[in-house]
């Protein structure tokens, strides 16, 4: 592999501190020096990237996407969705497993990663806990990981028997391998399709009660300090929180020394349930929009570091499936190619978030809440993998230009900051945006 | 990180803000009260009294063969029936859709059903849906007027302003005119399945703006303690007798078996708690004015007796609906509805 040069930007390495004008060399699909500006030597054929004005920082990392494949194709393809992963400066996405079949199995964990899917990014799959993600029979987890798998869930389908949930950490735990709940107790949400409160009320909608999610996430850290207690060190990681208890669990759980972590999507840090709206189906998703307190204590959580990660739970659908009545219509919205502009838009330049506190939450402590070796991070020997973004640059997202097979956003207009102009998978450019403005 | 004071001043930029009901309304569609203004339910007031005087044979010119479509998705004796009168006094062709002995059996969207109506020629829809919400997706789809007919446990508007021109007729007489005051020093007390109905929703964002106290009475199974927090000039009160105390008007709901959804509900007590009988009519609201939107359910919310009795506006409320979806299909048509 060739050689590339990113000279001129501020390079900002939220793992190594690093945060100045440094000039990057990526030789191989790996980091191979960060030199002081105009003192690295590489070859004359090297590729060079002026990236002056620019920001140089790590390839970022979506540790939830729905990439739709298997077996959904007309929703969004693995090609589809890392195309809409590159655009939005992520080099690494983890994929649920809530495919048609599901992903339990080595065989299909194989052939997602396979070189056939076009993938522009690096495709981890998260594996189904159990089998066909019934919540019965759990999957061999150390054949999964032998194949690629990164954590078990069973997204969508929370475990709700407590036996159950019991072993799949028990066993997760001896393979190494995270357990992620998405926390919904389906026992108290059935036709539900917002938040239960005054909104879901005047509008004539049945709601999701918020303990129908702390509730269940309470549960589980019950599990975790139980087998913590056998002298086990389990990991549960808490998927895209959205109530205002559950945060305060997870800050609780983390302050009695349990490896309890949490995500957090931008749309839950962002809008209410108020952008229910006129039964606006691109804001009907699963956990829903949440009060404003909701809101606010995601982002309370965001800055006082509660929240290990803002991951987009990207769940594509197609138009069809979203023009429909508002209690028919699939939950979940995209999110690759916004996650980026959001949070430097209203983390960093309205509520004053630190930019490498910013980049952290999406590229190096994801990537090490699910161990993703090399990811995340520029330091030497790490993948070639870098977002360079125009950190000045206001631009309106418009879903119709997305990369996704799917246009089912929330935040089509919306004014975002920061415009990726390369992203870097393993030293090879797989988005390069407009220079030109 | 003490956030709750900085947060709550929080500005949101213009494109951000949410979408209200109210500001979606296409011209001469009717899909929530929130999207009319006092002044448009004066002219839908007057226009109904209009049309009602007005010669049944020159009324039938007004419309003259125009299409209007019927789409119901659930059944309906007064709804449809009135919708339906209405259309064709005014002269227009009307065409009923119905969810069963249509191709909706068939698995065919609400969007496709709607652009095929349009395409045979409809100019307005009238809509009743399971679903709440389907109007403005019917509307958004089509881009024709959409006359809510009532949408899941959402709102039923035209309920709410013939329940407004029963109560005009009785305490305003010769009013046609409303304002912010119109109704003030009425209490209305609402009572039964608020949860799931429709037309509790329509009367009460609608009401209180004319000035009226709107109190909601039921059991917690039917009636949430939040809502109140609905709109302003609404309480909740749990007392059946304490709210018909103060009511002027008493509006009953039927309990809608059919979106219970699980619920358990012990009817007995209910009755003893919430059932409008002759001896409590009597002792707590002997002058209050007894409304119903009907189906009504005899023996369960109230009794036949007060039913066919003679506080009862039960069908009046019926007779006041042509009246007023005349005047709302004449506005979803033509300028000239407008005015």
């Amino acid at each position: 592999m060739s050689t590339m040069l990113i000279h001129g930007g501020r390079l900002i390495d939220p793992a190594s501190g690093v945060d100045a004008l440094m000039d990057l060399v990526l030789r191989d699909g790996r980091v191979a020096e960060i030199v002081a500006p105009g003192r690295a030597s590489v070859d004359p054929d090297a590729r060079m990237i002026d990236a002056t004005g620019l920001t140089v920082a790590p390839g970022l990392v979506d540790i939830h996407v729905h990439l739709r494949e298997p077996g959904q194709g007309h929703k969004e393809t693995i090609a589809t969705g890392t195309a809409a992963a590159a655009a939005g400066g992520f080099t690494a996405v983890a994929a649920m497993p809530n495919t048609t079949p599901t992903n339990d199995s080595p065989e299909i964990t194989r052939w997602m990663q396979a070189p056939e899917r076009g993938a522009s990014v690096r495709v981890y799959p998260i594996g189904a806990a159990t089998r066909a993600i019934k919540g019965e029979v759990l999957n061999d987890y150390a054949a999964l990981k032998a194949a690629g798998v990164v954590a078990v869930t069973d997204d969508g389908h929370p475990i709700l028997h407590d036996e159950i949930m019991r072993q799949v950490l028990a066993n997760a735990t001896r393979e190494g391998l995270s357990v992620i709940q998405h926390a919904e107790d389906t026992r108290m949400t059935g036709g539900c399709s917002m938040n239960a409160g005054p909104t879901a009320f005047r509008l004539g909608l049945r709601g999701m009660p918020p303990e129908a999610e702390y509730g269940l996430v309470e549960r589980d850290i019950r599990l975790v300090t139980e087998l913590a207690s056998t002298g086990a060190t389990p990991h549960l990681h808490v998927a895209h929180t959205s109530t205002a208890r559950a945060v305060e669990a997870v800050r609780k759980a983390r302050r009695d020394g349990l490896r309890v972590t949490c995500e957090v999507a931008p749309h839950h840090f962002l809008l209410t349930e108020e952008h229910v709206g006129a039964y606006d189906t691109n804001a009907k998703m699963n956990p829903p929009l949440r009060s404003a307190a909701d809101r606010d204590a995601m982002l309370e959580g965001i800055l006082d570091g509660t929240v290990d990660a803002v991951a987009t739970d990207h769940a594509p659908h197609a138009s069809h499936e979203k023009q429909v009545e508002f209690e028919r219509a699939p939950n979940g919205i995209t999110g690759l190619e916004t996650a980026l502009g959001l949070s430097l838009r209203w983390l960093h330049e309205e509520w004053k978030m630190p930019l490498k506190r910013v980049l952290s939450l999406l590229s190096e402590k994801p990537a090490a809440l699910l161990g993703l070796q090399g990811r995340g991070t520029l330091a030497v020997g790490s993948f070639a993998d870098v977002v360079i973004f125009d950190p000045a640059a206001e631009w309106i997202f418009r879903a119709q230009d997305s990369r996704s097979k799917s246009k089912n956003t929330p935040f089509d207009g919306w004014t975002m900051r920061g415009k990726v102009r390369w992203t870097i998978s393993e030293g090879r450019v797989v988005y390069s945006g407009d220079v030109s403005s | 990180m003490p956030l709750n004071t900085e947060t709550t001043d929080r500005p949101t930029p213009a494109p951000e803000e949410p979408v209200l009901l109210s500001e979606t309304c296409a011209a001469g569609s009717l899909l929530s009260v929130s999207g009319l203004t006092l002044e448009a339910v004066s002219e839908i007031l007057a226009l109904a009294t209009r049309l009602e005087k007005e010669d049944p044979l020159k009324r039938a010119e007004r419309l003259a063969k125009r299409r209007v479509a019927l789409l119901f998705y659930e059944s309906s004796t007064r709804t449809r029936t009135s919708f339906e009168l209405a259309a064709k006094g005014l002269g227009a062709d009307t065409t009923l859709v119905s969810a069963l002995s249509s191709s909706i059996e068939k698995g065919e969207t609400l969007k496709d059903t709607g652009l095929t109506l349009r395409a045979l020629g409809a100019e307005a829809i009238i809509l009743r849906h399971p679903s709440s919400g389907a109007p403005w997706l019917l509307e958004r789809e089509t881009g024709l007027p959409v006359l809510n007919a009532g949408d899941g446990m959402h709102e039923h508007p035209s309920q709410a302003l013939l329940d407004l021109r029963t109560m005009l007729a009785h305490l305003r007489p010769g009013r046609d005119t409303v304002t912010a005051e119109t109704l003030a020093g009425v209490t209305v007390a609402i009572t039964g399945d608020i949860l799931h109905s429709r037309v509790a929703r329509s009367n009460m964002l609608l009401l209180p703006r004319l000035g009226a106290r709107v109190i909601l009475c039921g059991p917690p199974q039917l009636l949430p303690a939040g809502a109140w927090r609905v709109g302003p000039g609404i309480e909740v009160e749990r007392d059946f007798n304490k709210a018909l105390a103060q009511a002027r008007v008493v509006m009953m709901l039927r309990i809608q078996a059919e979106r219970l959804a699980g619920l358990q509900l012990d009817l007995e007590e209910y009755k003893a708690g919430y059932q409008l009988t002759e001896a409590r009519l009597a002792e707590f609201a002997p002058e209050a004015l007894v409304m119903h939107p009907g189906p009504i359910v005899r023996g369960l919310e109230l009794t036949g007796e007060v039913a066919d009795g003679s506080q009862s506006l039960i069908l009046e409320q019926v007779h006041h609906g042509v009246a007023i979806r005349m005047a709302l299909v004449l506005r979803a048509l033509t300028e000239a509805g407008r005015t």
